[in-house]
């Protein structure tokens, strides 16, 4: 790894319910790190967002472009008596993470396309299981082994559907290498308040993107960890229906004995085959998502408010589209921007509010046409909005100019 | 030792929940099972203290019927789960039970970095030499010419010999039995929970209602008789000449060493680490 001139980081870990590593010695380690702005990639960002989400267990696989995430991680997590083991593959990454979350770790991977690909099984487990757990994916061109050192966001769509079997997803989706570091400690609390695997998506250019970033003092950081149970063991269920789908979460070790099992199960965690039983956990599953889209939902709204036209972009693509709102209010034309920080569950409602407000809508995207898959799911009710798609997967980025002409063609 | 109660048996088991159990009459599950919970129970281990980890298959059942902390997961990644746990909390004793499709199939590449690594799991894999949850299909532990329903014209792959695949990937303790011998099961377990490394326990199984059907082995019994007959204990097989041994089931504790063990080299990092302030 390349030296770095940005300060050392020995960040206090933040506080966490139990100790369970009483012998470490962390607390020799808690000084207070300088908080100044340095320059950071969106891969390293999203490490030291890790950390300071108070991550102390990463598993992972090396792989092009997010090989960083592991190496910084390497370097800081045994500073703080963290765990950081590398595995064999992306599908002993992901169940080494979500075993080591079940004994109560605050557990990470990073990987791309491919290894994304291997890990949708255990990703299926860790939201069946209702285990928190945070899988990073750094998007490059697919399909297989495509372009590894080249941009693409091909990912949108099989992060939501990628496993089998209908499961919940919470998928975010960062433009900026602060907001890497931001949306990282997001996707740890919402896996630890959710319980469930949530995919943190990041394009290739934004994971080795570097920019000036302040990070903020860890005393203004925002922790969530799982609500631990306070019910004597014999009356502990792993997946209690009467706690509005977010139920204490017990850790192996502390005295409970619960059972987990990647088969449909009862509110016990025991395997089941009775249809009420069943649909109670698919409800469940569903539910915990859908019953909670505000807090999930998290959306950017760009010189909206006079627009006539609407430019949708995540990632990447939206810091162009950026750009090219202001270079077309320059020339006049009333532009603006809806960027999803939360791409699933899918801010359905934001979208019709802003079809209903516009005339045309933009939608540039760096693939074949995942993001307006969901805009033409959600324009059939108003047909006289007219959609410019903008899609590329060759490698190169879109830039403002092409989403300012391909706009204009298109008036 | 010998001499656990019935009654601990009993209170182990989540019998009041999760019986009766899934597996066919006549078959070794269980009888692997009894082995398990008089070696633990003659152990001194808080119950606490265990987590059961398994894969899929008929052995992998097992977790749900005992009343430790169990896990039941993917198909072969039993080892990998059980891996993220005990780096987490490595004073808890992981237990993995396992069979010969997914440990040896599926989950082979997991089981030979855990040996390399020799991070303290005790791998209990339970060897049918058939896929019996899906119905009798070929695994990698079919014997060569034998009949599956993937291999209706018999066998024609040669079979793994799992305890050389272990030994081979660096397992510090490696030993097989049958659930015939019982009792040597109980205590070769015990020794394995015992060693410091990882441990891997071959447990040669009867599956009569499919891999005895299909190849005419005779009833439960019959298939136990043959473990017994065809069996020979390592200290007498290091002393009979190869040609006796052809076919022939060694049993008992095939390499025993002490290694540096995973969790223990990682702590060892950490203080090192820390003692150097994060500096390389």
């Amino acid at each position: 790894m390349q030296k770095k001139t940005k300060t050392t980081k020995t960040a206090p870990k933040p506080t966490k319910p139990t100790a369970e590593k009483p012998d470490s010695k962390l607390g020799e380690l808690q000084t207070t790190r300088e908080r100044k702005t340095v320059l950071m990639q969106g891969n390293e960002a999203v490490a030291y967002g890790a950390l300071d989400a108070g991550c102390d267990f990463f598993a992972g696989y090396p792989i092009t472009p997010s090989t960083e995430i592991a190496e910084i991680l390497a370097l800081e997590l045994p500073k703080r008596g963290g765990v950081f083991v590398q595995m064999e593959d992306e599908i002993a990454s992901i169940c080494a993470i979500t075993g080591a979350s079940l004994a109560g770790a605050k557990s990470l991977t990073a990987t791309s396309g491919p290894g994304f690909s291997l890990m949708q099984e255990g990703i299926g487990f860790a939201r069946i299981t209702e285990t928190p757990c945070v899988v990073v994916n750094v998007q490059r061109v697919g399909p297989s082994t495509g372009m590894p050192t080249s941009c693409a966001q091909g990912e949108i769509q099989q992060s939501r559907w990628g496993s089998h079997g209908d499961s919940p997803a919470i998928v975010l989706y960062p433009d900026s290498v602060k907001e890497c570091y931001e949306l990282t400690i997001r996707a740890v609390n919402l896996a630890e308040k959710y319980r469930t695997c949530v995919i943190l998506l990041l394009d290739e250019v934004l994971g080795h993107m570097r920019e000036a970033v302040s990070l903020p003092d860890m005393a203004n950081v925002r922790v969530i960890s799982r609500i631990k149970p306070t019910v004597p063991p014999h009356w502990y269920k792993h997946y209690d229906k009467n706690q509005k789908y977010l139920s204490p979460l017990a850790s192996y070790g502390e005295g409970y004995r619960f059972h987990v099992t990647g088969l449909t199960h009862d509110q016990l965690g025991f395997p089941t085959n009775k249809v009420t039983e069943a649909a109670e956990m698919m409800d469940r599953l569903r539910k915990k998502i859908t019953y909670n889209i505000r807090d999930l939902v998290q959306i950017e709204s760009y010189q909206m408010e006079d627009a006539k036209i609407a430019i949708f972009a995540a990632g990447i693509v939206a810091r162009a589209a950026k750009a090219a709102v202001a270079m077309a209010r320059l020339e006049g034309i009333p532009v603006g921007l809806l960027r999803p920080l939360t791409i699933w569950p899918f801010p359905d409602e934001a979208v019709r509010k802003m079809l209903r407000d516009v005339d045309i809508v933009v939608v540039p995207e760096l693939n074949q046409g995942q993001l307006v898959r969901e805009i033409q799911r959600l324009v059939k009710d108003r047909s006289d909005s007219k959609l410019i798609k903008i899609q590329r997967v060759n490698g190169q980025l879109i830039s403002p100019q092409d989403i300012l002409s391909t706009m204009k063609e298109g008036m | 030792m010998a001499n656990i109660p019935q009654r601990i048996i009993h209170e182990w088991l989540r019998h009041d929940k999760k019986f009766p159990h899934v597996w066919c009459a006549g078959c070794s599950n269980g009888i692997v099972l009894g082995s398990i919970i008089r070696a633990l129970a003659g152990m001194n281990i808080d119950r606490d203290d265990i987590v059961m980890v398994s894969g899929i298959g008929c052995s992998s059942r097992m977790p749900v019927y005992v009343d430790f902390n169990t896990l039941h997961t993917l198909h072969g990644r039993s080892i990998a789960y059980a891996t993220g746990i005990k780096m987490h909390k490595p004073h808890l004793k992981v237990i993995v039970i396992t069979g010969d499709g997914d440990c040896t199939a599926i989950g082979g590449n997991h089981m030979i970095h855990a040996a390399r690594r020799n991070i303290d799991l005790t791998v209990i894999l339970i060897n049918n030499s058939i896929y019996g949850m899906t119905g009798g299909q070929a695994s990698p532990t079919t014997p060569h010419e034998a009949i599956a329903t993937t291999a209706p014209y018999g066998n024609i792959e040669p079979d793994f010999n799992v305890c050389d695949l272990a030994m081979g990937a660096g397992a510090s303790f490696v030993a097989r039995t049958t659930a015939f011998h019982t009792v040597e099961v109980q205590n070769i377990v015990r020794e394995a929970i015992d060693h410091p490394g990882f441990a891997l326990i071959e447990v040669i199984s009867a599956c009569p209602v499919i891999y005895g059907r299909l190849n005419k082995k005779g009833g439960p019994p019959q298939m136990l008789k043959d473990m017994r007959d065809n069996s020979v204990p390592l200290s007498a097989a290091e002393k009979l000449p190869p040609e006796k041994l052809e076919g022939k089931i060694i049993r008992g504790v095939l390499r025993k060493e002490i290694k540096p063990e995973f969790c223990a080299s990682y702590a060892d990092l950490v203080k090192r680490v820390q003692a150097m302030g994060g500096e390389k």
